[in-house]
């Protein structure tokens, strides 16, 4: 029987291994030393004192809550079928990966010779002149080969019978998995009730910036300048203006301009110089295919090289798989004498890039310029929210849950919509799904895209975006009802340019009756 | 009719034309000169007929070649309207643009002082050739290395421009031997002009752009201009550096040369709405910076105006449409590049089609043939009133302010909610109900 406090000195040891280095650390090591200056402090009880005076100034640190005696693959995903399929679903991937190497004949990775190091570090500000012949590669997978995963995830426990009845399920997702209804929505997000005020709705031209703007405008000032991370994530919820946007990201996820951060990019930019690796050019097909044909990122085509290029070789993205159902991917590589095999993560950070990735970095690139500063933040948000986007699990922010969450929404409130629509053949989620796993970039303006992020990291939940993608429905019902096939009812929905996510999001949470 | 004796406005198939006090035309001549958006919106106009060659006609959208040749000949009725002044070049060709600019510079120092004149100081450093050659020259000299641009002062869509380094260059292109007769005569006319190269302009992922605004004056004395709100940023296709002179495909963002730049891609476009370029560099450097940006934009817009207004022969029947092109540098600071008095009403992509129908619909709405307006607006659809024989101001209440602060009148780059606020605005055309 472990004992439970040898349990938890283990926790805090690896806590306390996480944190060593970081700016949190420093802080945490500077509050104690200020400690130790207090009059209360009595050397016999130490520990204690410090202890309780730092968790009186407001820092706390709490171990995740596990079984004892749970093996780590448990605790990241606790339903065996879920973590079946994502076992399986990598295996396709990888499978997809080393086909298309075989039948290039390119290798995974390989080391650039000299002149061509040069010349790339040359060229590194405007990779997007190289025009690469990229007509051999494709995508290892798209959205839609992910979603009938999905779609064919099954409970065994579950006996599911063929008829369809007003009590079961007329969407595509066959799992039952606890998600919120608008009651328990609304819970959750009360700051987007009516009586709040929002940026996205109480800053439009007809309402005079007394009511709410500008002070919002106001407070937001005094949370960056106190460089206050929790209140920066509160103070999100309402939405960021433009002009403080920037900065209350990088609060909220905590990353620091500091010297650390841009030696790790530079490392990063180091390695992609000495080496070129396969998934490289399926970044360039896709920043080409997607954020290129924007109208609006096309311009930003250099970054997101500069951007996704490190990100691959980032191997402390690895981390991330600590919470991440996934498991990187492994290759086989054979050492110099031939002998042996050994398994390395491929890509380097673990995470092979499908169709529409780079549109999880473009929008970043109207808040930061520097390279470094735009990559830590991407980095973060994709560790925190993005690769639930793309992995199988039962996490209430995972791309099934959200799938789950979108259909229950529109069959418990627009219950003849959907049953319109099934009956035609155009089932919702086929086309909702690529706006969800891309969390709308892309399919959204600019502007209105922002104030739906800034709602992602101010309720730590990528909820928001299944909630989203239901009320988009119920905005275009009306027109959804006269289509008649699963083309037309796409053609409605092709162009969400226009929409104002925040009213869209009020009304369908707030205005609904439940 | 002969074709010199074109008479405009007189009654015709549609009626009695006498415009009565407060009561619009219900049918409206119109005449096209050109084959693009502009053919849409006047086509669409409820109430509007198209008339061909002798026709009489109520609204002329003509090119300015047909207004040089015809204009001095033309009699019109007082309600007749048409899309040029008849000597715009005054602003539009940029020798006679820095003429006037230069002058109204030197009159504005003499009666206000240094500070009041700086504010003029929005045109690079220009000279005109030849006549101007040898003090170009003591200027050039006195900033070695600097690059400079040669223009043409008559063409547009970048054809015949070139950027030079020395004196060496523009020895050697005037006596270029592949150059035609014509063109080297070109030359000894003064139609060229030798313009400061700004060489840290404003970048935005590495690509240089200038923005194109829209302003439309329907009078000069008293001078009237409006701003629309829409306009956009047109980008390189190319990143930009300056060791690359003879680029022209960096240097220059007309989508006419980019159209032929070999990384041009068509369905790409590159242009970025103006809400766009606002936004981004709201994010960037704050709303405060940038509301003053927008200000000194429309500082030139005013200034190059006033500077124009004596020399611009006024007439009641005439208003313009300019395309402003306007160039950022690195510490935010807004150039004047040129005016276009045809700006091009030809649409690169659907985005751009809409954008031009809206202006050329709202142009219409302010030129007012049918007799909707009062007259006292400040806001028409996307245009707002930037000056009126003075600074016009939002109808902002004192109270929400605070004080007697007044905002300009001006929304470039913000909200373009015109169809709430035609709806509000005009009377439904004649025949036509009010949806």
């Amino acid at each position: 029987m472990l004992d439970e406090s040898a349990e938890l000195s283990v926790s805090i040891t690896q806590i306390v291994q996480r944190l060593k280095g970081t700016h949190l650390h420093s802080q945490l090591e500077k509050q104690a030393k200020e400690c130790l200056h207090k009059p209360e402090i009595k050397l016999e009880t130490l520990k204690d004192d410090v202890r309780r005076l730092l968790k009186a100034s407001g820092m706390t640190c709490l171990p995740p809550p596990r079984h004892p005696r749970a093996p780590p693959e448990h605790t990241k995903e606790p339903l065996a079928y879920m973590r079946k399929a994502q076992v399986n679903w990598e295996k396709r991937i990888l499978k997809s990966l080393n086909s298309m190497c075989t039948e290039l004949g390119i290798p995974l990775a390989r080391k650039r010779p000299v002149p061509e190091q040069n010349e790339l570090t040359n060229k590194w500000n405007e990779m997007g002149t190289d025009e690469p012949d990229l007509s051999k590669f494709r995508p290892v997978y798209a959205p839609k080969d992910f979603l009938e995963v999905l779609v064919g995830l099954k409970n065994p426990n579950n006996e599911r019978s063929e008829d369809l009845t007003v009590r079961s399920h007329w969407g595509l997702i066959q799992v039952s998995l606890n998600v919120r209804d608008i009651p328990q929505t609304r819970e959750m997000y009360p700051e987007l009730g009516l009586t709040y005020g929002q940026l996205g709705i109480d800053d439009h031209t007809h309402v005079p910036p007394d009511l709410f703007e500008s002070e919002h405008i106001h407070i937001g000032k005094k949370v960056v300048s106190e460089h206050d991370s929790a209140a920066a994530q509160q103070y999100s919820r309402q939405g960021c203006p433009t002009g403080l946007r920037a900065q209350l990201w990088s609060l909220i996820l905590n990353t620091t301009d500091d010297p650390e951060a841009i030696t790790h990019y530079e490392q990063l930019k180091a390695r992609v110089i000495h080496h070129d690796l396969l998934v490289d050019n399926l970044i360039y097909k896709d920043v080409k295919l997607t954020a290129s044909n924007d109208d609006y990122y096309f311009v930003f085509e250099d970054y997101l090289y500069q951007v996704l290029l490190c990100f691959s070789r980032d191997t402390a993205v690895l981390e991330h798989f600590n919470y991440n159902c996934a498991t990187p991917p492994k290759s086989c590589i054979q050492s110099k004498s031939g002998s042996e095999q050994c398994a390395v993560v491929y890509p380097p950070n673990g995470v092979i890039p499908f169709h529409g990735f780079s549109m999880y970095v473009a929008p970043l690139c109207f808040l930061y310029n520097e390279p470094s500063k735009l990559y830590s933040v991407f980095r973060e948000m994709y560790i925190r929210y993005f690769f639930r986007l793309h992995s199988v699990s039962s996490h209430p922010s995972g791309i099934v849950s959200l799938c789950l969450q979108f259909e229950r929404l529109l069959q418990t409130h627009l219950p003849q919509l959907f049953y319109h629509l099934r009956e035609i053949g155009a089932q919702p989620l086929r086309i909702a799904f690529k706006w969800i796993v891309r969390a709308f970039s892309g399919y959204l303006s600019t502007d209105q895209l922002l104030l739906l992020w800034d709602r992602i990291l101010g309720y730590d939940s990528l909820e928001i975006v299944a909630v989203l993608a239901a009320a988009v429905f119920a905005f275009r019902a009306e027109n959804l009802m006269e289509v008649t096939s699963l083309a037309s009812a796409e053609a409605v929905l092709a162009d969400l340019s226009t929409l104002k996510v925040m009213p869209l999001l009020q009304i369908f949470l707030f205005a609904t009756s439940v | 009719m002969s074709k010199n004796k074109q008479t405009a406005g007189h009654k015709g198939a549609c009626g009695s034309q006498k415009k009565k006090e407060g009561e619009g035309r219900s049918c409206i001549r119109y005449r096209c000169g050109l084959t693009n958006t502009i053919q849409d919106v006047l086509n669409q106009r409820p109430g509007w007929v198209e008339v061909k060659d002798d026709g009489e006609w109520d609204l002329n959208w003509c090119d300015v070649g047909w207004l040089r040749e015809n204009f001095d000949h033309s009699y019109m009725e007082e309600h007749v309207r048409i899309c040029h002044f008849r000597n715009h070049y005054e602003l539009t060709r940029k020798n006679l643009m820095v003429k006037n600019l230069k002058r109204y510079r030197k009159t504005l120092e003499r009666e206000a002082g240094r500070l009041e004149a700086s504010k003029c100081d929005f045109f690079p450093c220009t000279f005109v050739l030849p006549s101007e050659y040898h003090i170009f020259v003591e200027e050039f000299k006195r900033s070695p290395g600097s690059t400079w641009i040669m223009k043409p002062v008559a063409r547009s869509q970048g054809k015949g421009i070139f950027l030079f380094r020395k004196l060496k260059d523009i020895i050697d292109w005037r006596k270029d031997g592949s150059r035609s007769e014509e063109q080297k005569d070109e030359a000894q006319v003064e139609s060229y002009v030798a313009q400061r190269y700004i060489e840290n302009p404003y970048l935005i992922a590495g690509r240089k752009f200038d923005l194109r605004v829209y302003v439309l004056v329907t009078s000069y004395i008293a001078l009237k201009a409006w701003l629309y709100r829409d306009g956009f940023a047109r980008f390189s296709n190319t990143r930009f550096s300056l060791s690359s002179i003879d680029d022209q495909y960096v240097h220059l963002t007309n989508v006419a040369v980019q159209k032929t730049s070999p990384d041009y891609d068509p369905e790409k476009g590159c242009k970025w709405q103006m809400q766009q370029l606002r936004q981004y560099l709201t994010a960037k450097h704050g709303f405060e910076t940038v509301q003053t940006l927008f200000k000194e934009i429309d500082n030139i817009f005013i200034r190059s105006l006033l500077s124009v207004q004596k020399t611009i022969i006024n007439d009641k029947h005439c208003f313009e449409l300019y395309g402003y092109d306007i160039l950022l540098d690195q510490d935010l600071k807004p150039w004047l590049i040129e005016v276009n008095a045809s700006p091009s009403l030809t649409a690169s992509s659907q985005e751009d089609y809409d954008l031009k129908y809206r202006l050329l619909e709202d142009t219409l709405h302010i030129v007012d043939m049918e007799g909707r307006l009062t007259g006292k607006e400040k806001r028409v659809g996307g245009f707002d009133l930037m000056w009126n024989d003075g600074p016009v101001h939002t109808d902002v209440g004192l109270e929400a302010l605070g004080s007697s602060c007044l905002v300009a009148n001006t929304h470039l780059g913000c909200v373009n909610d015109r169809q709430k606020q035609l709806q509000q605005l005009l009377k439904p055309f004649p025949g036509q109900k009010r949806t």
